[in-house]
């Protein structure tokens, strides 16, 4: 056989490394025009384009409609939207040359809490208008930035003590290996010290796994009433139909993260996703609750190949009407002036409700409930509560909580500055 | 986390961890091992041969076509990809070893791309058939635990019977050694070429097949999913194809099932990635390479 040398083995194994790293690569820009433009950084390739492409689809229908609506201030919006493909590094290319380039007005971008922490450092240094909309871990107090989506002490603040209630208090936190997992993870922690909850197991598992055959026996040594899971990304997915394999679906599971976003209630057969609680502030089964607006159908005429419209992509979605009604009031698309009057704080009517912006803090007060996959993958909604950003409001700073309009702060707070996880 | 105690239970939890992991690094190890190994091409695009293997399961199968007959389909796809791959590409990059790593890793971009723009950000996955057994508070899925692995020691048998028992796989290792004297006994190298590479490509599609319905979601880039273990149990094993992968397999799942069942999935991979990095060190010609060297010296001494 052939087979000589130990520069084709060297080559073999630099091979599997060469893999990692992905093309970069450019794609032609435009918006010098000196018009209003907005930037949007949105996943449609790579690892998290099944999330990704319903966020960037609603964000360009909202400013879409704006624009047949007669633009802004009687300007038509530009819209730069290049593919960040799920790669922080181009994502930071990207965010300098959309801030420095086409001199964006405001910046929709990234799915991931990795990504926002990778272009956090640009967006301080160049004081951009940020918009970051995906559910996440929380604690961002940042002058620019408007993490508008829910943060875990709102979402595991609205399931976890639902599970407990009707349950048990017995739970095993399973979490994705990096900021947000570990975060996410601590966050149960919290409430289960509140609340007098047992930890019986936690496990962090890293993104690229897909076996979860040991994990689930793990579970059952511990036979927990109830499982947290917070596992991110369509590697970990198929820890629900291992579960659904292994007959695991009699132990309900609270999360953050499945349904809402990934739609696996859709694109896995029952039972895998049977007894899953999530914590969202929407879903497109929700419809629109505003009167005489329907936002599905409004997203998928637009949109007639869309997968699926995720929690995510309506937070995209109100808060380019957000951005909108600030620069209205403002009368100029200077980005601190419009922060300024975000600032003040504002009521928006939602797809998902009737929600408040808290200056403050730059966080939302949403509208909260328990999602429930039965039996057939059916989704129903419990448990309505209002939840506002009580630990950036409340409990951070010794209780004296971030406020933006008081002082100037680019910082994340985490469970551990104020708890003993 | 607490650690589990020693019974009959977690030991044959473990025993079926390992089953399971071994039946993964084989399968999919194997289609890679004949093309590297035979050919010495390093196919990049390996992931993605799979990942035509598992679109070419789960299409059929979610046009209402039954899962096994599905899965012919997916390996039927990938060795006619394979064969016109060959014909097109590979071909011009025999022997040339990182001019072919560049090639093949273009066309694997090239694949997942394409796959996105036709069929979407993700098909619909398809549930792992078989069910699982049940012992005393554990279980684990028959399809992983005993189908897979199965499956993945009858190819090794059957791919030793290929190339040491027929006539074609005679002419293949001529080939592969000696083109020349190959030509002029008559054999058609040409054809031995590309029928070696659509078998290490029927392979990879196999492999797909078997794993589109324990792959959890599909996505374009799921082809990633096969490659550190693929590429670390050919490293590992070293020049013999069948006794390398089978070696290389063996002792990386002992740690990865050890590893991930005592002290988690992270410490799994961790623990199979740093026996790698020990077995090249200390085995720079893998393991296979090491015992023809034992041999041969055994050999000149007597």
């Amino acid at each position: 056989m052939m087979y000589e040398s130990i520069s084709r083995r060297s080559a073999l194994a630099s091979g599997a490394t060469a893999l990692g790293i992905s093309v970069a690569g450019c794609s032609g820009g435009s918006g010098e025009s000196g018009g209003p433009t907005v930037g949007i950084l949105e996943d449609r390739s790579g690892n998290f384009q099944l999330n990704g492409t319903s966020k960037w689809q609603a964000t360009r229908l909202a400013l879409e409609e704006i624009n047949e609506n007669g633009g802004l201030l009687g300007e038509e919006i530009e819209i730069v939207d290049p593919d960040p493909q799920s790669d922080n590094s181009r994502y930071q290319e990207l965010t300098e040359r959309l801030i420095l380039q086409d001199q964006v007005d405001a910046l929709w971008a990234g799915y991931s809490s990795a990504t926002r922490e990778a272009i956090r450092p640009i967006i301080n240094e160049n004081e951009q208008l940020y918009f970051y909309t995906t559910q996440y871990e929380g604690g961002v107090c940042d002058n620019t930035i408007f993490p508008v989506g829910a943060t875990a002490r709102q979402q595991l603040g609205i399931v976890t003590p639902y599970l407990a209630d009707e349950f048990g208090e017995d739970i095993y936190i399973i979490a994705a290996d990096y900021n947000f997992g570990q975060l996410s993870g601590d966050w149960v922690n919290v409430l289960a010290q509140e609340n007098g909850y047992n930890i019986v197991g936690e496990e962090y598992i890293p993104l690229d796994e897909t076996d979860f055959s040991s994990v689930i026996n793990r579970i059952q040594g511990e036979d927990p009433d109830f499982i947290m899971s917070m596992l991110v990304g369509a590697n970990h997915e198929n820890f629900y139909d291992q579960r659904a394999t292994n007959d695991l679906e009699n132990i309900p599971i609270g999360t953050s993260t499945a349904m809402a976003q990934g739609h696996e209630h859709i694109r896995y057969d029952p039972p895998a996703l049977t007894n899953v609680y999530a914590g969202v502030s929407y879903m497109e089964e929700l419809g629109d609750l505003r009167d005489g607006e329907n936002f599905v159908e409004d997203f998928y005429e637009r949109w007639p190949d869309a997968n699926y419209l995720n929690q995510e992509a309506q937070n995209n979605y109100f808060s380019v009407y957000l951005w909108a009604q600030a620069v209205e009031e403002a009368g100029t698309f200077d980005q601190q002036e419009v922060i300024d009057v975000l600032e003040e704080g504002r009521d928006i009517s939602a797809p998902s409700g009737d929600l408040t912006l808290d200056g403050a803090t730059h966080h939302m007060e949403h509208e909260m409930r328990v999602a429930r996959a039965d039996e057939n993958h059916e989704v129903s909604f419990t448990n309505n509560e209002r939840i506002g950003p009580s630990f950036l409001r409340e409990e951070v700073e010794g209780g004296d909580g971030c406020d933006l309009r008081e002082e100037d702060k680019t910082t994340q707070y985490v469970p551990s500055d104020v708890y003993d996880v | 986390m607490a650690p589990l105690t020693f019974s009959v239970y977690s030991l044959t939890a473990l025993l079926f961890q390992f089953l399971n992991s071994f039946g993964f690094i084989v399968l999919a190890t194997v289609g890679l091992a004949i093309i590297f190994g035979m050919m010495g091409v390093i196919n990049l695009a390996h992931g993605e041969f799979i990942l035509i293997g598992v679109y070419g399961t789960a299409l059929p199968y979610h046009a209402g076509a039954p899962l096994p007959l599905a899965m012919v389909g997916g390996v039927v796809a990938a060795t006619l990809f394979g064969v016109v791959v060959e014909r097109t590409i590979v071909r011009r990059f025999y022997d040339r070893l990182l001019d072919s790593m560049v090639a093949t890793w273009g066309l694997a971009l090239v694949v997942s791309q394409l796959l996105l723009i036709v069929f979407g950000s993700s098909l619909d996955s398809i549930s792992t058939p078989m069910g699982n057994v049940d012992y005393g508070p554990f279980s684990s899925s028959v399809y992983r635990s005993i189908f897979l692995p199965a499956v993945a020691l009858l190819v090794l048998v059957g791919l030793y019977a290929v190339f040491t028992r027929t006539e074609f796989g005679i002419k293949a290792r001529a080939t592969i050694e000696d083109p020349e004297t190959a030509r002029a006994m008559g054999i058609d190298t040409d054809r031995m070429y590309t029928s070696t590479f659509a078998i290490g490509s029927g392979l990879a599609g196999l492999t797909g097949a078997l794993y589109a319905p324990a792959l959890g979601s599909i996505t374009p880039n799921r082809g990633s999913t096969f490659l550190v273990e693929s590429f670390v149990a050919v490293v590992v094993g070293g020049p013999s194809v069948i006794v390398g992968t089978l070696s290389a397999a063996g002792i990386l799942s002992v740690f990865n099932a050890t590893g991930s069942f005592f002290f988690g999935t992270f410490i799994g991979q961790m623990l199979l990635l740093l026996v790698a990095i020990v077995a090249l060190r200390a085995l720079p010609d893998g393991i296979t390479g090491y015992v023809d060297d034992w041999r041969q010296r055994r050999r000149a001494e007597e």
